[in-house]
């Protein structure tokens, strides 16, 4: 369990450096709480429920959608180095961690797993109210705006998010959330370590280099694989978990309308979803390695012509 | 609207070789409508730009926007954006298309979230259809393929997209197609942005191998190795082929090789021409990341591991045999060759 207020007597209270961004989307009330400086850093983290890696995914009989028959939802697995981020960064500078999830009910369950991972409380957006539950699961724009208005509303002054979900494959929603919000982000974080509880110097991959950034706060950062060791939840908050809050926001709360979510987004649509291409059955051999290996040489350099 | 803006990426004064796939890909999309290309940089690339520009130009860019300044010598996320932003603002194209690479997803998304534009990502096919066009892409890992309708700009804003490197030829040689060869540059004006995430430097990793997401061949590595000690074993055959190098989730959750050789649904998606697996049984979030690969050889002493159901060549026996006299064989064709 992670200790509430580690530090405290010790935070720093100006936060917010530069000037303020006008967001283009934003006119919405800030969360009455959010101004308190003395409870430490507002820490974000969005999370997204997926089928687990391990699971097969079968297209489903309308042919544009999955079936959702034996699936295993899990937290997106570069959601949970977010949320650990999360997690050390309350520890360092006090604070609170809000974690929030946009999607069906079952979305609540990996919200619980954050609250049990010393999460403070959790925030779920249920997608029904915010338009076509999959618009809304195609489109990472409709997402991110969603997710951006809970963000403004809890007053957020960083927020943490997995590099991408392994479901829809796009590494676009936390970088949106960031553009929306009218904040910096740096994406494929690797490397996290903090100045001050307003700066953070960051490391990220590109192709073959790594990049090293320096940000201010308020800023946005996704995690890749490498950028902490998650924690696992324990007895203890497990337990605790079940007392903390859990707050379901629907369109009112966060003054979105339907249409203004689906601007533009919904020009995307899904035609079909399709198994991957069967693979004819190959040539297995067994015996010799020197023979096996005469063999495939031979034909990957006579009938392929890849060598 | 009209035109087809690309993102001509370049790091170090270097294009990126997807850009031009990306040209390719608007000139067989655009049938016809201008290609204008976005170059920015600064510093040290600076005295390259003006050789980029020309082979854009060379490659079919119709008019290249660029932006030579200080201020975008590191490629900063919000300065870049800024400029693609005013670039998108001056030409009003229909669509934007970025090459699929670290910096194309860094910058895409939030480049159609300021523009308010729907955005497609990691294309691996895209063709316009009757009312826009139409995208291929993997989810789940390539556990799946969706096939996406993008309803075309109809005077809001355009359509954004990435696409997979590798996905597009860029065979289609402009001299070919009879599309302009001449350069048409113009300045783009620097916006003055307060950039908040700032690029401090950028350093080269160890191993300045291929890169997995773009090589032709990949040889990766798993658990049938028995220990971090015999992973050369693996880099000895990729350099043979000059492959670049991968590796299962099981060894680098082990420690045995750095994250970003891991390929897989938590991993990187690559689809070659020839995928070599060496001592990997082929978990599902394994063959999800490969299984598009043009030719699959298997090497693994288990005749029941899942990887051989999607090998094209199977090898079942000891690595350790295998893997040194398969590299001294292409070693062999290599120099005859």
């Amino acid at each position: 369990m992670v200790k509430r207020g580690a530090g405290s007597g010790l935070f720093v209270l100006a936060v917010r450096t530069g000037a303020a961004i006008p967001c283009p989307e934003s006119g919405q009330a800030v969360d009455s709480s959010a101004g308190d400086r003395s409870l430490g850093l507002n820490i974000a983290v969005l999370v997204k429920q997926v089928p687990s890696s391990e699971a097969r995914i079968k297209v489903a009989a309308d042919g544009r959608s999955i079936d959702p028959t034996d699936v295993e939802y899990v937290i997106n697995p570069y959601d949970e180095y977010a949320i650990e981020a999360a997690l050390q960064v309350k520890e360092k500078f006090g604070g609170e961690v809000v974690a929030i999830a946009l999607g069906p009910q079952r979305v609540e369950e990996a919200l619980r797993t954050c609250l049990a991972l010393g999460a403070d409380r959790a925030v779920s957006l249920r997608d029904s109210s915010f338009g076509d539950p999959a618009l809304l699961e195609r489109s990472s724009l409709a997402r991110a705006r969603v997710l951006a208005a809970a963000v403004r509303k809890l007053g957020s002054e960083v927020v943490f998010a997995g590099k991408v979900s392994i479901d829809e494959d796009n590494s676009a929603t936390g970088v949106q959330v960031a553009e929306l919000l009218g904040w910096p982000h740096v994406s494929v974080a690797t490397r996290l370590e903090w100045v001050d509880a307003a700066h953070a110097k960051v490391s990220r991959e590109i192709e073959g280099a790594s990049e090293e950034l320096e940000v201010a706060l308020p800023a946005l950062l996704t995690a890749n694989k490498g950028l902490n060791e998650p924690r696992y939840p324990s007895l203890k908050g497990i337990m605790a978990a079940k007392k903390k809050p859990m707050d379901t926001w629907d369109a009112a709360a966060l003054e979105l309308d339907q249409a203004a979510v689906g601007a533009g987004a919904g020009r995307i649509s899904i035609r079909s979803l399709e198994p991957p291409p069967a693979r004819t059955a190959g040539q297995i051999w067994t015996g010799d390695a020197r023979e096996m290996v005469t063999k495939v040489v031979a034909a990957l350099k006579n009938d392929r012509k890849l060598i | 609207m009209s035109g087809i803006l690309v993102f001509a990426e370049q790091r170090e004064g270097k294009l990126k070789r997807s850009v031009l796939e990306c040209l390719a890909l608007a000139r067989a999309v655009g049938a016809g409508a201008p290609v204008h290309a976005v170059l920015l940089g600064g510093g040290t690339a600076s005295a390259a730009l003006p050789a980029i520009a020309s082979e854009l130009g060379r490659h079919g860019a119709s008019m290249v926007h660029l932006s030579d300044d200080a201020s975008l010598a590191q490629p900063q996320a919000e300065g870049c954006v800024a400029q693609l932003a005013a670039a998108c603002a001056a030409v009003g194209p229909e669509l934007v298309l970025f090459s699929a690479s670290a910096m194309g997803r860094d910058l895409a998304p939030r480049l159609a979230a300021r523009l308010g534009a729907p955005f497609v990502s990691e294309c691996l096919a895209f063709a316009r259809s009757d009312g826009g066009y139409t995208a291929r892409k993997a989810m789940y890992g390539g556990k799946v393929f969706a096939n996406l309708e993008v309803a075309a700009a109809d005077g809001g804003a355009p359509v954004v997209a990435t696409i997979k490197p590798g996905a597009h030829s860029t065979s289609g040689a402009v001299e070919a197609s009879g599309a302009p060869a001449a350069e048409d540059v113009t300045p783009l004006a620097v916006v003055a942005t307060e950039v908040r995430a700032r690029v401090t430097a950028v350093t080269q990793s160890g191993a300045a191998g291929v890169d997995l997401q773009e090589a032709d061949i990949v040889v990766s590595g798993g658990r049938g190795l028995k220990g971090p000690e015999h992973f050369p074993l693996v880099e000895a055959l990729a350099a043979s082929l000059g492959a670049a190098v991968g590796a299962s989730r099981a060894i680098v959750d082990a420690g045995w090789v750095p994250h970003h050789y891991q390929v897989g649904q938590t991993g990187v998606s690559v689809n070659p021409k020839l995928y070599i697996a060496c001592g990997i049984s082929g978990a599902i979030q394994h063959l999800a990341g490969m299984r598009s690969s043009g030719c699959i050889v298997a090497i693994n002493k288990d005749p029941e591991a899942p990887i051989f159901k999607a090998a094209d060549y199977g090898l079942v026996g000891d690595l350790f045999e295998i893997l040194p006299l398969l590299t001294e064989e292409v070693r062999k064709v290599k120099e005859s060759s």
